[in-house]
Parts: C-alpha cells; structure tokens; sequence
C-alpha cells in the first residue's frame, strides 16, 4: 500500500495520522456526510476534491472540531479522539487554514499569531515567544514575514502565511488547508507548495481540500473525491489523472437526454469582447473574455468551480461592474455601473437565471407572485397610474406561469422559502423565460434540484433555443453541458481555454480541459 | 430549529412579550405598596371607560401612529431611524412657520399648507443622515441620535431668540391666528349632532393619521417604490439583481420616513397647543419604535399598538390621580419594559417556542 | 481673559469632563467587545441615583458608590442578556434601557424620599470630598505652574483622579495583556477568536460587566461628587455625549481623554460666558451645547479622516449555519 513510501518520512512506523469512521453529519434535512471513511497517513500532503457542496469543507469543519458530527469516530494517529470542540481539535495537534481567513484585519502579524494562545496575562512575553519562533521557521521553512506588519495590509498570499504560522506557533503537525490557492497568484500558489513539502518532509501530515485538479496533482501523494456528501474514491495520485479526477467529480447522472433538433444558429446576438470582471475576493476573476451566442443557439461554459465562470455570469447580469464591452442585438450596453446595469441589460432583452436563487434570484421571504416582478417591476403598472403595481394582472400571470412551469404547489400566494430547492428553481425559471428574452444566461440551472425537475428545466431551455433566444449556460455539470449545448467553450482561471462544438467533442477532452492539462494548443 | 408559524410570530410573540413587561411593571406596581390589578383597573377605565379618556388616549395615538409609521417605513427598508424625535421637533418648526405666517382665513386652507410645512421640515432634518448613511454608510442610528440632539438645541435656541412671542416670558411663540385652529373631535362630532366632552384635544389629525396608515400600506404594498424597498430591506444582493439602486432607496425611504414623522407636529403644535412650545414632541418618537416593533411594521399593527400606548399613557395620567404613590414616571417605566420585551428580548419568547414546537414535532 | 479666569474655566472642565470619561471609557470597553451601547445615560443616570440614594440613607459615599456600580452593571448585563444570549436588537436594548432608568429612578425616588424624585441634598460625610494633592505649598511660590497645580489639578474628589487613571489602564489594558488583545479581535472578527478556542460570549459579557462598573463610577461621582444629590434625568444627555467623544476618538482611550477634555472645556465654557462673542459674532449659548454633536457628524460625514467603528458591531455572533 501507500504506508510503505510514507513512512520514510516518519521516524517510528506509526499509525495513520487521522483516520475518519463513518462520519455522518445533517444540517436540517440536508446531508452534508454521509458515511464517509478516510485514512490519511503521516508524513503525506492528501488531497481531497470535490465540487462547492460536496461535503468536503463539511467534514473537515468537523475533524477541527468546528462542527460535531452526528455519528462517526475520528482517530489522530491510531487513538480515538472525540473533537467537541475547536479547543480539542488543537490539543490534539490539529491546525487549519481556512478558505476565509480568520484573521483581524488590523491586528499586527504577531497579535493574530497568538491570539487564543497567549500564555501569560501580560501580553508581551508571548509576543516574545512567538517573535522567537518567527525567526526560527523563516530560517528552516523560507516563511519569511514582517511580524509587526498589519494584517489587512499583507497581499494574500502573506495573510495565508499568517494562517499556516498559527497553526504552526500551536505545534500543530496535522495541518488542514480549505481552498489554500482561491486567492493565491499561480507565483504564490508555487510557493506555497513548496512550504507544504518542506513541512511534509519533517513528518508533518497535510490535508489540501481543492478543485483544482492540476494542483492535486503537482503536491499530493494521495487522493481522495468526494460528491455530494459521499467519498467516492481515495487513491494513490501517482496512479490517476486529472481527467479521471474530474469525472469522478462532476459524476454521472442518469440524465434523460432531451430530444432535440440541431440548432440553426442565425445572427450574433449577444457578443462580449474583452471583458475584464473583478472578483469577490478582490482578484481579477475573470480575464479579457471574448465570447458571442447567435441566435436559436445554446452556448456552454464548462469549468471546474471558481474559475471566473460566476463573476462573467454575475456581470452579465449587471450585478457586478465589468470592463469590456457587452453588445446586445448590436446594442452595447454599459456593464461598469451595478443595478443600474442590470435595468439596461434587462431592457435590452435579456435575461438571466443566476447561479445562487436563493441570494440573488429570490427573494424568500416574498410570495411566489411577487419573487415574479423581481427585476420586472417597471412592467406591472396599473393602467393610467405611474406609480401603483398591478397587483392582480400580476398575479394572474403568475398563476398561470407556475401552471405553464410546474411549479408546485400552484399557489401564487405561497412564501417562496416554503417552496422546495426545485420548486424554488422553476420560478425563477418560470419568470425568466416567461418573458421571451431575447438573449438568456442561465447558471447551474440544475444544481441541487430533483430528477424530474432537471428533464423539465433541460426541455424548457431547448424550446426557448428553438424559439429563437440566444443561451449561454454555465454549468459545472459536463453532462448537462454535454446533453444541451450546441458548442461549448471551456474557462479556467478566468480565461477561456478552448471552445469545441459540443458534437464534435466528449467528456474526457473536456476534462482535461477544465483541470487546465489541455489547452487550446492541442486543437 | 423549526421556525414558527407566521400568525405565531406576528401576534403570538408580541403578546406573550407585551403580557411579561406588564407582569414586571405589575411587580413594580407591587413594591410600591399598590394592588396591579386595581391599579390596572384604574388604567383601563380612564383610558377607555369614558368618552373623555378616550378623547386623550386617541390623541396620543395619534402621535403614536405617525412617528410609528415613520419608523416602519425605514424598517421596511431594512434601516433603522431613531431619529423621529428629531424630525418631529422640526416638523414642528415647519408647520409653526405656516400656521405664523398668515392670517389663515380657513382652517381647511391652513391644514394642507402646514401638512407640507411639517412634511418638508421632518423630510429636510432625515436628509443629511439619509445621504450620510447612503453614500458613506455612516450608521444613520449614530447620525440620527446626534441630530435628535441638534434639534431640540436648534429649537431652543430659536425660542430663545427668533420666534418668542414680544414680551413672552414662556418658551413659546405666539398663538397661532385663529384661522390655522383645526377642528377638535368636540367640535367634528357636534356637526353630527353628536355629543363629545370639550377638554380633550383630540382633533381632525386623527383623521390624517388614519389617511396615514392607508397611504403607507398603499405605498408599501401597492407601488413600485414600496416593492422596491421591501426587496432592498429583505436581501440587498437580489435588490441591486433586480436593477434597484441602493443609493436611491436608502435616500426616498428615509427622506418619507422623515416626512412622517413631522407630520405628528400637525396634531400636537397645530391640533392641541396652537403655538410652538418647547419640546413638544416628549419621547413619542422612540415610543414610535416601540410601536412600529410591535406592530411589526404593518399599519393595522401600528394602528392598534398606538392605541395601546395611548390608553398606557392617558391611564397613566388617571393612575397618578388616583393613586398618589405611583406617578407619571410609571409610564415611562412600562414603557421602557415593553420595548425592552418587544423589542430586544423578543428571542426570550421566541426559542422556548421554537424548541417546543421542534419538541412537539418530533413525538409526533 | 486673565489668567485665573482660565484656570477656573480649566478646573471647571476638568470637573465637567469626569463623568464622559467614565462613561467613554465605558462604551469603548462594550464596542471594542461589537456591541453597541446606546445605553450608556440609562446606566450613569441609574447609578447615579442608587449612588446617592444609598449614600443618604446610610450616610457613607463608598457604600453609595458600591450600590450605583451595583445598580449600573445590573442593566449592563441585562443588555448583555439581550444582545449575547437572545440575539436581540442592541439599539432597540439600548433605548429600553435609557426609559428603564428614567422612569425606575424616578418611581422608587419618589417612593423612598416623597421629593418629587430627587434625592435628599447630601450633607458634606456623604459626599465625596475634595483632595487637596500634596506639595501644594511647596510649588505655590512657581509662578504660571503653581496656580495652575493648585487652581486647576488639585482640590478635586478622588473620582476624578481615578478617572484620569481609567484611561492609561483601560490603554494598559487594551494593548498589553491578553485580555485585551482577545477584546479587540472579538469586536472585530469574533470567529477569528472562536476559532481561537475561546468564548465569545464569556468575553463579551465581561466587557459588558466592566463597562457597568466604569458608568457606575461616572453616575456616582454625578450626584455624589459634582452635585450634593440626584436630580431628575441628572444625567442630562451626558451618556450621548461620551458616545460621540467616543466615535470623535476612533475608539481609542487617549484620544478619548483628549476629546471628553475638549467636549468637557466647551460646557464649562458654555457655563461661564453665556454670551460669547467670537470677532464680534454673538455665539448662541446653544451651539456650544451641541457642538460635540455637530463636530462628530462632521466627522461622519469623511471631513477628518474616516471613524470606522469595531467591524462587528452591533451583529450578535451565531456560527454558521
């Protein structure tokens, strides 16, 4: 097995560093761990992938002692350990390096490193202590940083380096990284790999959760995947690839494959050129991107999770300013200003179902009649009134939409954080196609939503297509990309890598494209 | 955890909390040396008992309702404006102007002047926290509260030296021209050859506050602006998704918010004291945070919540009469206890019921 | 303006300027913790009133001192209870608490004296004296130093110099120990110290008790100290004041001194010069008044640098989900 390589590296032939049993966990009625078993041994960078919800922040939230899980037993190098809490999780020489950080933006370096581990009462012989450990691990681990520089004036990188000290200045020698490179520069992302193997080599044991497969494959020596709250598989990363790492990933459904006519693509109407779009974390998440969709077309983007697809979505929806130009029927529209973006680009014709419905494309504590004005308000006004809404046309509407969509149950009144994740998705949907947009962009239309809700969500998005309407999809799901899609291009890391007609291509090519292995070199 | 059922959370909370500050203020009542429930009856009949009672306890409704809706109208928003105190000190200021600056030969042509009066004064005192908290987001709580301040300075100082009547030693300006003297519910019901006690100062502002609460709810439910400001106040991303600028809500609401809340000027400077006296507006703005918690923001809540706090305040009065050892000051202090319960320690009903009925829904 | 004059109007600011630095410091404490205070007046006013009640009832000023501290860090836990415990809105806590005081001091003042709500006038045991610091006849032949120690510096009650050390402790506290370390991370990123294995609450509620013990100390020395009794609302909106002082310092404890200092000299000047004429232009006594508030919204308003409050304030901390 893997142990034998592995335990080189450690001093004594000892037992795993963690090992998972059955670790359940449910939020409510959703379940984020299902009977999920991990062994991970010492001395080894393991990776585990997965796309946003598979459960892997879930289970290591859990192993750190932020979460208890339900059911299930952790062992920290062959003895069982309860975690309750995060005090445990770190006497028992567990750190964390979360996808957020934890830090306070204007402390000092060396205040963020011992909080919570201050020894004394008065504060600087701790500070002394951990100054002194500073100097140490700068010399043997290159973790150079300005121990009285302020936080929130660190790049990055330097913040996560704060994350990795702590955990560190906390003797921890299990040490668990969420999304580590997010936020890094590719520079950054190599250095910080670097920092990972030297700590690996000192017996250090490192769990790496990510998405990004080409990563994996650089720094881990194990592997595991997980989807939807299960492990899927765990292996050896010198004995996979990255292709198969993302089927595993994106999984296979049995998908009813909607009956379609090939598309008679007419003339181009949305077109973006050059389009720049900055990110929630302040990065530049998507990157001079030029695309057009013609008419009676659907065009997909494909693309492991986080690599710009949502921020292209969100600017086209005139949520999140851009810079580029976005023209529409020939119209260019001014994407720099949000809302007001969103009012023009809607004026213009289109519309858009967005990634998260439940932060953006609904409002919950609204009823089902009036989540159907959402973005359309100006268009329900009472008859010679310019300032009343139409209140019963509306609902009229609205009943009759969510007869037209299946949106159950067939009541306009119903609050729509009372409707189930399909349901909920069906009216978005039900509004947005409702009005025969000229141009749609639709993000994840399916993710979290039943069979049945899927077929009809597929077939909706084909009549529109054959209706006349330009698509653009964006889904993580290569299997809906590849069961509507006329062409699909492919993003990564905020660029479009390679563009294929959706017949002319498969799931592996794809693949390899997402996880940024192949580009459009090969064509 | 289970969350509550709707008509639980909007009527069941309120009471529960309402029932346990009256069991403490009941307390209080019990350290004194009185009997809470007499003391109670005493309230109730004052209040309610007579024509008489109710001519005040409506007419510190009144006041209740507009600042209550001012205060729920920003609550829609999801903006929290403590500062009706202050718009209603210049409200006040607006309609003294008007009401001073003509020989009104009407009361019906004096009352729209001094509505606007009272609307743009109060719109005019929100504005620079509206625009402070929209383009820089400095909390307009922190704004508000200083300029709660600023007005009853700005008042007095204006007392003081501008608008004292010649000759004045009180702090107040003349009396109004008789022309600006609205009709008192005395004189309203007399027309209808109804009989109603001359005292109390409830006059036609009732009216306008009910008109009030119409508008609000049309505005609220029935526009577009009322639509956008619900989508703003229940989830700020979905709002700008649907095209709806945040500067441009937080402006509008708080701005109407303000109007509102001048407006309560009409009833006490104009409807009862007929000149402008200092510090008339004593609290009935945060007291319209009390009511607008309480009436959960709609305006039927509002409507029966301001009618609550005018039977504890006119009762008050009643209880001070007869009962020498409890004063005034216990109206504040339930007052005080119901916003308290209402208001902050709403959870303290909330989570034993949720875990109740989680309780109740697993042995089933 | 002679020399004297000053250094009275100096004394008198020092004086004026006693109860907002409690009462600053006090909220400094609570936000610093991210939670907001606005009931800063109910807490002096309350302590204010069981300070001076207790002391003519058992003719002892420290007794009275114990009960208003007593009295204050009982609504600074009750808002504690609301905004840590049940979540509840700290604003709404805030103003409930501010109505409790005023009509609870006035309900069981009116029960135990019959006064109309005011406390008897002390008598000079039950009040807390005036200390004479020493070396005063020693430098009172220094010309300029020597008014001033003994006019302005000397001669003060004890809760004033106590006062004036409040703040480097509350600065000692605040950046050398560990306690406050931990107090500024929780009022700016209280996950940041949750997952840092230590409680939020905990922490929380005893930035709440010391906030109750530092309005304690402005109350009493309100009625037991600057006055010979309680008033009705003596508190006059001094708890609004510290507040602003409190936003004008960017929350922190010596720019805080400094600017109770200043709102402290504008009072006592409003005080004495009741018409101020500045280059011939008549100052109404009533902009003084509000000139703390008028300078903190200009402060708002980005025209002096930018006062960004504790990132967590005013948000109760629930772990995800």
């Amino acid at each position: 097995m893997a142990a034998e390589a592995i335990d080189t590296a450690s001093r004594k032939p000892a037992a795993p560093a963690i090992e998972l049993r059955n670790i359940t966990k449910s939020f409510g009625s959703i379940r984020a761990n299902r009977n999920v078993s991990l062994t991970i041994e010492r001395g080894t960078i393991h990776g585990i992938v997965g796309e946003n919800g598979a459960g892997k922040s879930t289970l290591m939230s859990i192993l750190y002692g932020f979460y208890r899980a339900d059911e299930g037993e952790v062992r920290i190098h062959g003895i069982p350990t309860p975690i309750p809490d995060t005090r445990s999780a770190i006497r028992a020489g567990i750190g964390m390096v979360h996808q957020h950080f934890k830090l306070v933006h204007n402390l000092s370096v060396l205040e963020n490193i011992v909080l919570g581990a201050e020894d004394d009462f008065i504060l600087e012989r701790s500070l002394t202590r951990a100054r002194s450990l500073l100097l140490d691990l700068a010399r043997d681990h290159q973790l150079e940083i300005d121990p009285d520089a302020i936080v929130e004036k660190l790049s990055v990188g330097l913040q996560q380096r704060v994350e990795i000290l702590k955990a560190l200045f906390r003797r921890a020698d299990i040490l668990i990284l969420d999304e580590p490179t997010g936020v890094l520069a590719p520079s950054e992302a190599e250095r910080l790999f670097a920092i990972l193997r030297g700590l690996k080599n000192e017996g250090r044991t490192i769990v790496m959760i990510t998405h990004k497969l080409h990563e994996v494959m650089a720094v881990t020596d194990t592997v595991s995947v997980m989807r939807r709250g299960e492990m899927v598989t765990t292996c050896r990363t010198c004995e996979t690839d990255a292709g198969k790492l993302a089927e595993f990933m994106v999984g296979r459904k049995a998908l009813f494959r909607v009956a379609r006519d090939s598309a008679e693509p007419g003339e181009r109407v949305l077109d973006i050129q050059d389009l720049s779009v900055v990110g929630r974390r302040g990065n530049e998440a998507v990157r001079r991107v030029s695309l057009c969709v013609h008419r009676g077309e659907i065009a997909g983007i494909a693309g492991v999770t986080d690599n710009g697809q949502a921020e292209l979505l969100e600017a086209l929806g005139g949520i999140r300013p851009a810079t580029g130009t976005i023209r529409i029927a020939g119209r260019e529209i001014d994407c720099s200003r949000r809302a007001a973006s969103a009012r023009s680009m809607h004026e213009a014709g289109l519309a858009h179902v967005p990634e998260d419905r439940q932060q953006l494309g609904l409002v919950l504590d609204f009823r089902a009649w009036e989540n159907m004005a959402l973005g359309y308000q100006h268009r329900f006004r009472r008859p010679r009134s310019r300032l009343l809404m139409d209140i019963s046309a509306l609902q009229d509407l609205t009943a009759d939409r969510m007869r037209r969509f299946d949106v159950r149950p067939t009541n306009p009144s119903i609050l729509a954080g009372r409707l189930s994740g399909g349901n909920q998705q069906k009216l978005v949907v039900a509004r947005e196609f409702g009005n025969a947009p000229s141009v749609l962009v639709v993000g994840q239309p399916t993710r979290g939503v039943d069979i049945g809700a899927i077929e009809f969500i597929h077939r909706q998005i084909v009549a529109l297509r054959d209706a006349g309407a330009a698509i653009l999809l964006v889904s993580m799901d290569l299997d809906e990309i590849l069961a509507l899609t006329d062409r699909v291009a492919v993003m990564f890391d905020g660029r479009i890598v390679g563009e294929r007609i959706t017949a002319e291509t498969d799931a592996t090519e794809l693949g390899l494209m997402m996880a940024g292995v192949v580009t459009e070199s090969l064509q | 955890m289970t969350s509550l059922p709707r008509w639980a959370d909007t009527a069941l909370v309120p009471l529960f909390s309402l029932a346990l500050s009256l069991m403490v203020a009941g307390l209080m009542v019990l350290w004194i040396g009185e009997n809470p429930f007499h003391a109670l009856g005493i309230m109730l009949k004052g209040a309610v008992g007579t024509a008489y009672g109710w001519g005040y306890t409506l007419y510190y409704a009144t006041n209740f309702i507009f600042t209550g809706l001012a205060v729920a109208v920003a609550i829609h928003a999801g903006l929290f404006n403590i500062g009706a105190e202050g718009q209603a000190t210049v409200g006040g200021l607006g309609a003294a102007l008007v009401c001073l600056s003509l020989e009104w030969p009407h009361w019906s042509l004096a009352l729209p002047a001094a509505v606007c009066g009272a609307a743009l004064f109060g719109a005019a005192w929100a504005a620079v926290p509206a625009y402070l908290q929209a383009r820089h987001g400095s909390h307009i709580v922190i704004t508000t509260i200083m300029f709660n301040i600023i007005a009853s300075a700005l008042l007095v100082y204006l007392l003081v030296n501008v608008l004292r009547a010649p000759g004045q030693i009180a702090l107040e300006t003349a009396s109004f021209p008789p022309g600006a003297h609205l009709p008192t519910a005395h004189e309203i019901l007399g027309w209808m050859g109804i009989g109603f006690p001359k005292s109390p100062p409830l006059n036609i502002s009732l009216l306008l506050a009910l008109a009030g609460c119409m508008l609000v709810w049309v505005l609220i439910w029935r526009t577009r602006l009322g639509y956008e400001i619900r989508t703003f106040g229940f989830n700020e991303s979905a709002a700008i998704y649907a095209g709806i600028s945040p500067f441009r809500i937080v402006m509008t609401t708080l701005l109407i918010s303000g109007g509102l809340a001048g407006l309560m000027a009409i009833n006490t400077v104009m409807g009862e004291a007929e000149r402008l006296l200092n510090n008339a507006v004593q609290g009935a703005g945060f007291v319209g945070i009390a009511v607008a918690l309480m009436g959960r923001s709609h305006p039927v809540g509002i409507l029966l919540a301001s009618v609550l706090f005018g039977i504890l305040y006119q009762g008050g009065a009643e209880l001070e009469f007869h009962m020498p050892a409890i004063d005034r000051d216990m109206v504040i202090f339930i007052q005080a206890l119901v916003i308290l319960f209402v208001g902050a320690l709403d959870n303290m009903v909330r989570f034993p019921a949720e875990r109740l009925l989680a309780f109740i829904a697993r042995t089933r | 303006m002679d020399y004297t004059t000053l250094l009275q109007l100096l004394d008198s600011t020092l004086r004026l300027a006693t109860p907002l630095v409690f009462a600053c410091l006090a909220g400094l404490y609570a936000e610093r913790s991210g939670i907001f205070d606005i009931g800063l007046e109910g807490k002096m006013l309350i302590s204010a009133f069981f300070a001076a009640g207790t002391a003519a009832g058992t003719g002892s000023v420290w007794i009275g001192m114990a009960a208003g501290i007593a009295a204050s860090s009982s609504l600074a836990l009750l808002h504690g209870v609301a905004s840590i415990t049940f979540r509840g809105n700290q604003l709404v806590s805030g103003i409930a608490i501010n109505f409790l005081a005023s009509g609870a001091t006035a309900l069981i003042g009116q029960n135990w004296f019959r006064l109309g709500g005011q406390t008897p006038l002390l008598d000079r045991d039950s009040r807390f004296s005036q200390i004479e610091l020493p070396f005063a006849d020693a430098v009172s032949s220094i010309p300029v130093i020597g008014p001033f120690y003994i006019e302005t510096l000397s001669g003060h009650s004890i809760l004033v110099y106590c006062a004036l050390v409040a703040v480097p402790t509350t600065w000692w506290l605040l950046y050398r120990t560990r306690f406050g370390l931990r107090l500024r991370a929780v009022g700016e990123n209280p996950e940041a110290v949750d997952v840092g294995g230590i409680s939020v609450a905990f922490l929380r509620y005893r930035a709440m008790l010391i906030c109750g013990l530092l309005c304690g100390m402005g109350g009493a020395y309100l009625s037991t100290g600057l006055a010979g009794g309680f008033i009705r609302d003596m508190t006059a909106g001094k708890g609004f004041i510290a507040l602003a002082a409190l936003i004008f310092a960017k929350w922190q404890p010596v720019p805080a001194l400094y600017t109770c200092l200043l709102f402290g000299f504008l009072e006592a000047a409003s005080i004495r010069f009741q018409n101020l004429e500045i280059a011939g232009i008549a100052i109404p006594v009533q902009l003084m008044q509000v000139l703390p508030y008028i300078l903190t919204v200009i402060l708002l308003a980005g025209f002096m640098g930018r006062a960004v409050p504790p990132r967590a304030g005013g948000t109760p901390y629930v772990k995800e989900r």
